[in-house]
This record gives C-alpha cells, sequence and structure tokens, in this order.
C-alpha cells in the first residue's frame, strides 16, 4: 500500500497474528536452509505447531526454559544457523539479559518472536499479559523491534525478518486479528505506512491498535475532524522521517499501543519529533499499570485503549496545537 | 594446537608424551605471569580465577582444541567458550602465547580502546567465541553451538569451561538438562573447582555438593581430576571426546590463586583486584620470573 492510498476499511477477523505467523515460517522454511525454530514447551500456542509439523528436523525444543534457549539462539547463530527464538512474551522477557549479551552485544542474526503481548492476552491475566517488552527490547543497542497490525502484515514482516541481517524483536498476539491490508500490502523494516490520509491530527499505531485507530479516525470523521493513521509497525529503528512530515502536516498526534505508555511506542513517537517537530501529543495505551482477566475487547475498553479512547485523545491533542509555539 | 594426543588412541595418562606435558607447563606459567602483569597494570581485574584455570587453559589450546590463529573463521573449528568470563586475563594470555594476538597488546587489559575488555567481546576479539562476563550464559551458548555443528554435520566440539560460583545460576542447570536430553555428546564443560567464589566459599555461600552426583543425575558422564595435573586433565578431555550420546563434564579440583602463594586459596583475590608492584612482583618472582622478566612485566 502506498502512503497515499485510500483509506483501509476494517474487514473481518482473519487469523490471529501468531497463526499468521506460524504459517508464513512454515512456508518460507525452503527459501531458508539455516533457519531453525527454538521452542520452551508453547508451539502450540505461538504457531509454531504449523513449523514442527511440517519441518520436525529443524524444530528444537527447549523445554520451560527460556533463558537457555534465548543464550542458546546466540550459539546456534555462531556456528552459522538462523534460529528463530518463539515463546510468549511475558516469559521471553525473563530471557532479556541473554538477548541482550548472548544475542545483541555480539550481533548474531537470531530472531525472537513473542506471541501473547498485552492485553490481547485476554482472561489469562495480569501475569501473563507483557506490557513493558517494547521498552525493554527496544533499549537494547541494535535490536530491531516489529509489531505488525494485520495476518498479511505479519505474513510480510516475517519474510523481512528472516531476510534482514541482525537481531530482531517482533511480537504477534494471540487473538483473532482484524484483516486491514490486501493481497497488495507492502512491509519494510523501518518504514512506516499513512493507511489514512488526514490533515488535522496523526494517530500513531502498533499492532492490534491499528485497527483500533483506523475506527477512531471513523469516529472523528462524523466530528468533522480529518485524522490521518500512520501503521508503525518498526518501532525500531522508528520512521523518523515520516512522523516528522506527520507533525509539520497535521501539527498533534497520538499514539496508540497496546503496552505501557512509558517506553514503547508512544515514547519512540516522542523522541523522534521533540528536537525538530514539537507537536501536541497525546498517549494511548496502558497507563503504568499491570493487565487484569477478561476478553480482549473488554480488557481494551476497561484500560482505555479502544477507538473512542484513542478519538478522544486526539481531540485532547487537537485542543492544544499551537500551545508549544 | 599440538595434534599428537588427538591422534593418540591411547588415552591413559602415561601415554602423554613428556615433551608435550612439558611444553604445556611452560605455556601455563606463561599464562600465569601474563595474567598477573595485565590485572597489576589494569589496576583492576580478576587473578584469583584466572590462575586457577590457567593449567586448564594451556592443555585445551596447546593439545585438544582444533584452533588456529591462521583460521579463527574456519567453519569446522571447535568452540571454546570462557563462561567464566572474568578469568579472561589466562584466555586473552593463552591467546596471546599461541599467537592469536600480540601479547604486549594483551597486557593491555581493561583500557579505553583496548580490545582486552575486562570481559571478553566477541566483536572486539573474534577468537573469544562470543562475549561472556554474565555467568551462566556462555554455557548456554557453547550448548547452541554443539546443536548447530550437529546439525550442520561439523565433526567438531563445543568446549565451556565454567566456575564453581556459576553453577548458582539456574540458566546452567537449565542448559544441563537440554545437553543431555538432545545428546550432545559434542559437548564438553569443564569446573574450575576452586571452592571460592567472590565474598567466601561456595560452601558458606551456596552448598554445591554433592556437585558430580548432580550432573550424573542430569544425565552427564563426569570425571572429577586434578585441574592442575596436566597428563590427567590432556588424558580426561581425550577420554571425554570418546563418549558417545552424553555430554561430558570435567569436575577439575583447582586452587583459587594457583602458583602465587599468598593469593593461594583466599577469596580475597577474587577480584576487584589492585595489586601494588610489590604484589605483583612478588607473584612473578614465585612463577619463577627473573627480575629483568619482572621488569619487562611490570615496567616496560
Amino acid at each position: 500500500m502506498s502512503d497515499n492510498s485510500a483509506p483501509a476499511l476494517i474487514g473481518t477477523s482473519g487469523d490471529s497474528l501468531r497463526e499468521a505467523f506460524g504459517k508464513a515460517l512454515t512456508n518460507l522454511a525452503g527459501e531458508f536452509p539455516k533457519l531453525v525454530v527454538l521452542d520452551a514447551d508453547v508451539a502450540g500456542g505461538t504457531g509454531v505447531h504449523h513449523f514442527r509439523k511440517a519441518h520436525p528436523e529443524k524444530f528444537i525444543q527447549f523445554g520451560i526454559a527460556e533463558q537457555n534457549m534465548v543464550a542458546a539462539a546466540g550459539g546456534l547463530a555462531a556456528v552459522g544457523m538462523l534460529p528463530v527464538v518463539t515463546g510468549f512474551a511475558v516469559f521471553l522477557s525473563r530471557a532479556f539479559e541473554q538477548a541482550r549479551l548472548s544475542i545483541a552485544y555480539c550481533k548474531r542474526n537470531a530472531k525472537i518472536v513473542a506471541s501473547h503481548p498485552g492485553l490481547d492476552v485476554g482472561p489469562d491475566g495480569g501475569s501473563a499479559q507483557a506490557l513493558e517488552d517494547i521498552a525493554a527490547f527496544r533499549a537494547i543497542p541494535g535490536m530491531t523491534v516489529i509489531s505488525p497490525a494485520d495476518p498479511k502484515e505479519m505474513e510480510l514482516a516475517t519474510r523481512a525478518m528472516l531476510e534482514f541481517d541482525g537481531p530482531v524483536y517482533m511480537r504477534t498476539g494471540r487473538s483473532a486479528a482484524k484483516r486491514l491490508f490486501g493481497d497488495d500490502h507492502r512491509f519494510e523494516i523501518g518504514k512506516g505506512q499513512i493507511v489514512r490520509d488526514g490533515r488535522d491530527v496523526t494517530l500513531v499505531a502498533c499492532g492490534v491498535e491499528v485497527a483500533r485507530s483506523l475506527e477512531a479516525a471513523e469516529l472523528l470523521e462524523t466530528d468533522g475532524i480529518d485524522a490521518r493513521v500512520v501503521n508503525m509497525a518498526t518501532i525500531k529503528p522508528i520512521d523518523a522521517k515520516l512522523l516528522k512530515q506527520c507533525a509539520a502536516e497535521t501539527g498533534c498526534m497520538v499514539t496508540a499501543e497496546d503496552h505501557n505508555v512509558y517506553g514503547g511506542l508512544g515514547s519512540a513517537v516522542a523522541e523522534a519529533v521533540a528536537q525538530s517537530h514539537p507537536c501536541p501529543i497525546e498517549f494511548v495505551g496502558l497507563n503504568d499499570t499491570f493487565g487484569t482477566s477478561g476478553e480482549p475487547d473488554e480488557l481494551a475498553a476497561h484500560f482505555g485503549i479502544t477507538a473512542p479512547f484513542v478519538a478522544e485523545a486526539a481531540r485532547r491533542a487537537i485542543a492544544r496545537k499551537g500551545s508549544l509555539q | 594446537m599440538i595434534s599428537a594426543v588427538k591422534l593418540s588412541t591411547q588415552t591413559s595418562a602415561a601415554a602423554i608424551q613428556p615433551d608435550l606435558e612439558v611444553q604445556i607447563a611452560e605455556a601455563a606459567r606463561f599464562v600465569r605471569r601474563h595474567t598477573i602483569a595485565s590485572i597489576y597494570r589494569a589496576t583492576s581485574g580478576h587473578p584469583g580465577g584466572a590462575l586457577s584455570c590457567a593449567d586448564i587453559l594451556a592443555c585445551l589450546f596447546g593439545a585438544e582444541l582444533n584452533v588456529w590463529p591462521t583460521a579463527t573463521n574456519d567453519r569446522l573449528r571447535d568452540r571454546f567458550v570462557l563462561s567464566k568470563g572474568h578469568a579472561c586475563p589466562a584466555l586473552y594470555a593463552i591467546a596471546a602465547y599461541h599467537g592469536f594476538c600480540d601479547k604486549a597488546d594483551a597486557l593491555n587489559l581493561r583500557k579505553l580502546g583496548s580490545p582486552f575488555q575486562g570481559h571478553p567481546h566477541v566483536r572486539d576479539l573474534p577468537w573469544v567465541e562470543t562475549s561472556t562476563g554474565s555467568l551462566g550464559q556462555g554455557f548456554s551458548v557453547a550448548l547452541g553451538m554443539a546443536m548447530g555443528m550437529k546439525l550442520q554435520k561439523i565433526n567438531a566440539r563445543a568446549y565451556a569451561l565454567l566456575g564453581d560460583g556459576e553453577l548458582q545460576e539456574g540458566e546452567v542447570w537449565e542448559a544441563a538438562m537440554c545437553a543431555a536430553h538432545h545428546r550432545l555428546d559434542n559437548l564438553c564443560a569443564i569446573i574450575d573447582y576452586n571452592k571460592l567464589q567472590s565474598d567466601a566459599t561456595n560452601e558458606a555461600i551456596m552448598r554445591l555438593e554433592p556437585l558430580a552426583d548432580k550432573w550424573r543425575a542430569f544425565g552427564w558422564t563426569v570425571f572429577e581430576i586434578d585441574g592442575h595435573n596436566i597428563p590427567e586433565i590432556l588424558s580426561t578431555l581425550h577420554l571425554a571426546a570418546s563418549i558417545h550420546e552424553r555430554p561430558s563434564v570435567l569436575i577439575a579440583h583447582t586452587v583459587k590463586g594457583k602458583g602465587v602463594p599468598y593469593m593461594e586459596g583466599s577469596p580475597a583475590w577474587h577480584g576487584s583486584v589492585k595489586l601494588t608492584r610489590d604484589q605483583a612482583a612478588d607473584a612473578l618472582a614465585a612463577l619463577g620470573a627473573e627480575q629483568h622478566e619482572i621488569k619487562e612485566l611490570l615496567d616496560v
């Protein structure tokens, strides 16, 4: 999809992002002969059970032991393999330091793919909902951080991640995801995309919040507000050029993420524009709190990250326009 | 580096050639002197655990590892990981001894601009194989290397040298379970069991015994050796390489600070040590250095 194409329509539910990832990885195995997939006894949850079935010889079981798994990925990469570590986001975070030292510091070509991020986890509750992972992994020097928005983009991002030489942390998702993009969709690491154009405010989102931001743009439209929506699937390196352009053209922004407002997409956006293009920014995300049990949409409403909250944040941002001059 | 042992089908200590023992003992002496000198010059570092593993490193690089300074990228090489990364002055020294780096350069420890960091970094020094300094990780990385070599049908071995205090990290036991489960008989762990850690004895901080039983229970083939007895280290490494379907661990009983009488057996010399010139000179004298050698190592 090109930058100025027509607004993407929110479609029917497609696969979950984890399913899309698992299937994409399975289909790509033939093109990447050194690919191996590492699992910590959650293959059915992360979607890589598809891969295990199709390519059992390239599937390595590590048991429920994420620290060893992530550091071992560093060793596998060191001898020329292309390891993709899979697990639940919250448990992969316990191997943060292994990702830091044995993967990123060594500049290994190893990938970490985390399912079950954010409130999207749902009923498993607060202990299982990783709301800090983007902040943590983004802080590791040289770590690329990706959070695709729909099954099609997940498929493309999986290929891009394997083609990219370097450490990557990628979020998938547990719940059925909206289909936002058609077969002509394009994905490039480090590039944001305007998925709906507008002049009054820019809504910058990643992951499940892209669909909610598109919905918010429709709500705003009924009030006569023309909102632009940017899908920022790569959180690091962030597309600063696009963000500066949006800041200049719309004069205010809202960020939306299924993550703590501290350290995630919102912080990355603010860092990108603060110096050269300061403008009012409102942050939609978890307000420095943990999640709890409930269905994903219920939780999103409860914690204030659904479309009406994004729309309300947009109105606040617009009202503050000019306040920084 | 010397292929005589690897080619030998004999595994008993008696079969090891005396001249090889002499060469390795000389390398170990070099490692100990170099370690003292570099830590003295750095004004910080971990001498105790570097001295305790000097003989093990000398044996590995002198007769076991199929690694060469002229081919550090050879995909068929063995991989050695110093999982107890704080002992890196000893690794730098044995590498310098065998020509992986310049001997004088390797004395430039812990200095801004020097690749010889306080813990080894693979992007500064490719032959350290992986960056270490966070206990437990190097062992898992070596496991991943062993796995990756098996997947590619590379007939080489991965070795990890662990400290005893390091065994308190849970990751070590994750890796121990994993290596046995995957039958990584190309993985060899060596434990520098000097009985002391940063603050006190292992026994006082967190008991490790019964250590050999723990490894056996995890499915490893266990050898207990004197980590300062060169023929015993060499023959056991050789024997471990012949074990099929199971990873091997050498529990090497050592003395922390070995070779420097005032350091031996004292946790005070574990780390963050600033050696005075007199202390460094005494240590080098105890390691058989002549006055002119002491001067060269410390003052040039």
